[in-house]
Parts: C-alpha cells; sequence; structure tokens
C-alpha cells in the first residue's frame, strides 16, 4: 500500500488520454452531434414549411371552389332568365303572327266582299238595263243612258 | 502441452495443501512489481511482497499500470475508431452505444459545469470511461488471470508466486493518481480563473472575514485538500473492498462460492459503474467550483 512511480505513471497517462480524448475523440462526437442537430432542424422546419403550404392550398382549394360553385350559380341564373326570355320574345312572335295572319284574313274577306259588291253592281247594272231596255224597247239612246246607269251603280 | 498440464497440477496441488487463505488473499492482493533493488541497486521484477515493499517509490506495478494503459488506450482508439466511421443518419448498433455514452457524459458536463470550458467534457468522458473499464476488470473471476499469470510466472521466468492484479482500481497508486491529477486541475484553473490573489483570499477570507483569518484558513485548507483524498480513496476503497470479498468467497467457501460469486458480482454490478459515475461527477463538481469567482 506504499506509493511509488506508478503513482506518477498513473498521473501521465492520464494528461495524455485527456489530451488525446480533448484532440482526437471529443470533437468527432461534438461534430456528429451538431450535424444531426441541424438536420433535424432542417427536417422540422421543412415539416413546418410544408404544414403551412398544405394550409395555404386548402384554403385556395376552397376559395376556388366556392368561386366555381358562384360561378356555376350564376351560369344558371343566366341560363334560366335567358330561357324564359326565349320563351317571351317565341309568346311575342306568334302573337304578331297570329296578328298578322288575322290582319291578312281580314284584308282578304274585304277584298273578297268587294270583288262580291263590284260583281253585284254590274250583275244588277245589266239587270237595270236589260229592264230598261225592255221597258223603252230600245229607244233609249245607249250613250245617253252610260252616265246615269254608272252613276247608278256607283251608287249602290 | 504435457508439461503444462502437469505444471498446472503442480500449482493446483500446491494450492490446495500449502497455501493458507491468509496466503492465497496476500498472494493476490500484490502486485508484479517492477523496480530498483534496495541493495544493489538493479532494476528487475521483485521476487517477493517483502522484496516489493522494500524497492520503495522507484518501482512500477507493471500490472495494475499496464491495465491502467491498455483499458485507457483501448477506450480511445475505440471509440475514436467508432468516431471516424460515425454517420449522422440512423447510427448503428456499435454507434448508438457509444453516442449513448457520449450523450449521457456530455448531459451531466452541461447540467453540472455551467462555465465555458471545451476541456472538461472530454475530462469527463476519459475518467467515466477509464474508470468504468478498470472497475469492470473486477468482475473476472479472480483466478483466471492470477492463475495463468502465476503459471507462466514459475514456468517461464522462474518467478515463484508471481503475482498479477488486473484490476487498477484497487491500486491506491492508480486511484490518487488520477485524483492528485485533477487537484492539480483545481489548483490550476482556480488560480487561472480567480487569479492567485482571488483563490488565496478565498481561503483566508471566507466564510468568516478577514478578522477570523485563521479559523478560515483552519476550515478551508482541510476541505481543499480533503478533496483528491476523498475522491480517490472512495473510489479505491470501494473496489478493494469489492475484490477483498470476492477473494474471501473464493478461498473461504468451497463448492459454495459459486451461488456466493454470483450474488456478490450481481451487487458489485451496482459499485462498478456507480462508482466511476461518482468519480466522474464530483470532478465535473470540484473544477466548476473551481472556475466559480466570487466577485
Amino acid at each position: 500500500m506504499s506509493f511509488n512511480l506508478t503513482f506518477i505513471g498513473q498521473s501521465i497517462a492520464f494528461f495524455v488520454f485527456w489530451w488525446f480524448c480533448a484532440k482526437y475523440v471529443w470533437p468527432l462526437f461534438m461534430n456528429i452531434m451538431e450535424e444531426r442537430r441541424q438536420k433535424i432542424a432542417d427536417g422540422l422546419e421543412a415539416a413546418a414549411r410544408a404544414q403551412k403550404d398544405l394550409e395555404l392550398a386548402q384554403t385556395k382549394s376552397t376559395d376556388q371552389l366556392k368561386e366555381a360553385k358562384a360561378d356555376a350559380a350564376g351560369i344558371i341564373d343566366q341560363a334560366n332568365k335567358r330561357g324564359s326570355q326565349i320563351v317571351d320574345e317565341a309568346k311575342e312572335q306568334a302573337k304578331e303572327e297570329g296578328k298578322r295572319i288575322i290582319a291578312g284574313a281580314q284584308a282578304e274577306i274585304e277584298q273578297e266582299v268587294n270583288r262580291a259588291k263590284e260583281a253585284l253592281r254590274a250583275q244588277v247594272s245589266a239587270i237595270a238595263i236589260a229592264g230598261a231596255e225592255k221597258i223603252l224597247e230600245g229607244s233609249i239612246d245607249q250613250a245617253a243612258n252610260e252616265e246615269m246607269l254608272s252613276k247608278l251603280s256607283s251608287e249602290l | 502441452m504435457a508439461e503444462l498440464a502437469e505444471a498446472a497440477h503442480e500449482v493446483a496441488e500446491h494450492a490446495a495443501e500449502g497455501q493458507t487463505v491468509q496466503e492465497y488473499i496476500q498472494h493476490h492482493l500484490s502486485f508484479l512489481t517492477y523496480g530498483s533493488n534496495p541493495v544493489d541497486g538493479h532494476w528487475g521484477i521483485a521476487h517477493t511482497p517483502e522484496e516489493a515493499a522494500e524497492m520503495g517509490f522507484w518501482a512500477i506495478h507493471v500490472d495494475t499500470l499496464g491495465w491502467s494503459i491498455f483499458l485507457g488506450a483501448a477506450f480511445l482508439l475505440f471509440f475514436r475508431w467508432v468516431g471516424q466511421n460515425a454517420t449522422t443518419d440512423t447510427p448503428g448498433g456499435i454507434q448508438n452505444f457509444v453516442e449513448s455514452i457520449f450523450e449521457f457524459v456530455e448531459a451531466r458536463v452541461s447540467e453540472g459545469f455551467v462555465h465555458k470550458n471545451p476541456y472538461i467534457g472530454p475530462l469527463a468522458l476519459t475518467i467515466f470511461v477509464w474508470v468504468l473499464l478498470m472497475n469492470t476488470m473486477d468482475i473476472i473471476p479472480v483466478d483466471w488471470f492470477t492463475g495463468a499469470a502465476t503459471l507462466i510466472g514459475e514456468y517461464v521466468f522462474g518467478l515463484e508466486h508471481m503475482s498479477f492484479k488486473i484490476v487498477p482500481t484497487t491500486d491506491v497508486n492508480i486511484t490518487m493518481g488520477m485524483s492528485v491529477s485533477i487537484f492539480a486541475l483545481i489548483l490550476y484553473y482556480s488560480v487561472k480563473m480567480k487569479g492567485l490573489g482571488g483563490f488565496l483570499s478565498e481561503l483566508a477570507f471566507h466564510p468568516f472575514g478577514k478578522w477570523m483569518l485563521p479559523f478560515n484558513l483552519i476550515i478551508e485548507l482541510p476541505t481543499l485538500f480533503a478533496k483528491p483524498i476523498s475522491l480517490g480513496l472512495r473510489l479505491f476503497g470501494n473496489l478493494y473492498a469489492g475484490e477483498l470479498l470476492f477473494l474471501l468467497i473464493a478461498s473461504m467457501l468451497g463448492l459454495f462460492q459459486l451461488p456466493a460469486h454470483f450474488l456478490w458480482a450481481g451487487f458489485h454490478l451496482l459499485v462498478i459503474p456507480l462508482q466511476a459515475f461518482v468519480f466522474m461527477m464530483l470532478t465535473i463538481v470540484y473544477l466548476n467550483a473551481a472556475h466559480e469567482s466570487h466577485h
């Protein structure tokens, strides 16, 4: 249990090992730890960024969906309006067409009436002339009576 | 081969009949000593414990110092090898193991040492792993290396009862060698951080002020010198006691020694890392105090 050179030897070994550890061992692991810390920090940051991106994309997509829905509603609205407009226009056109047809028919009827009147007048005047001829037995001057007859027929 | 077997037989017989328990334990507790012969100054291996004792200071315990240096070097080279082949991605088994030790020590240092000094971490790592390895040698059955060394000594070197201790921390030279080195560091950093005046005034003027200087010195100086002594002797005492108990079990219990060995080894497995941890922790705490300046 006596002290001897072993004590000195151990002290020297102690300092040499300490120096070796400080120079060649400790920094290696410090660097590895630091690098890994950095790596993990980067990874976490990337994850956070991705999370934010995801949120952004979600809000964006929600907005776009809303917009699209609004657009669709607008289009449907417009289409409905356009549809009723077309129906209205068609109704209008149909009414006008009807009116036009009616007017045409009336004009034709009038024409027909006039024509019938004309024919009737001619026939009446012919009958009247024939009657007068028969009464006067040809003594009546054709030329003198013509004026009177046309007057008569226009009065009819 | 036959010669060796015969030798083994002879040693076993020798042990069975010739050696008393006291001799057995004595044999296991003495060192393989290389030193200067006190009579003629000739350097050589001591043949008897008495001769080793007579060598005094000019002797070296080849066994404990050899194991100490071997274990320290093995630890550092292994750690360096792992560190050089390490990856920052998912670490493999060995790297994981080494890193967990590193992180454990690093955490203790950053908790216990609040100042800036990049050399305290390596110091703590060196102490912890080195002392742990030296303590762990205590688990190896007491007769394996010593028995083999005795055979080799007797038949190769012609030394009767050659001693061979394998647990460096059961040598007070080893533990005190470290604790006194740490004490030197305490003094160095105290003077460096507080200045010589600051350090001396801490010893002389605390805790009672300058008018009580003698009392302050009476309190502070033993406190200071108790640090290395308690540090070294605590480690030595724990491991020496453990070793002694293994030797008692081996020499006195006959066949019952096997379960007793396992039982004691189980308890001792707690002491081994605990003492390494305590040695490291106290080093950190002492050096932290040495860095503190009271301004």
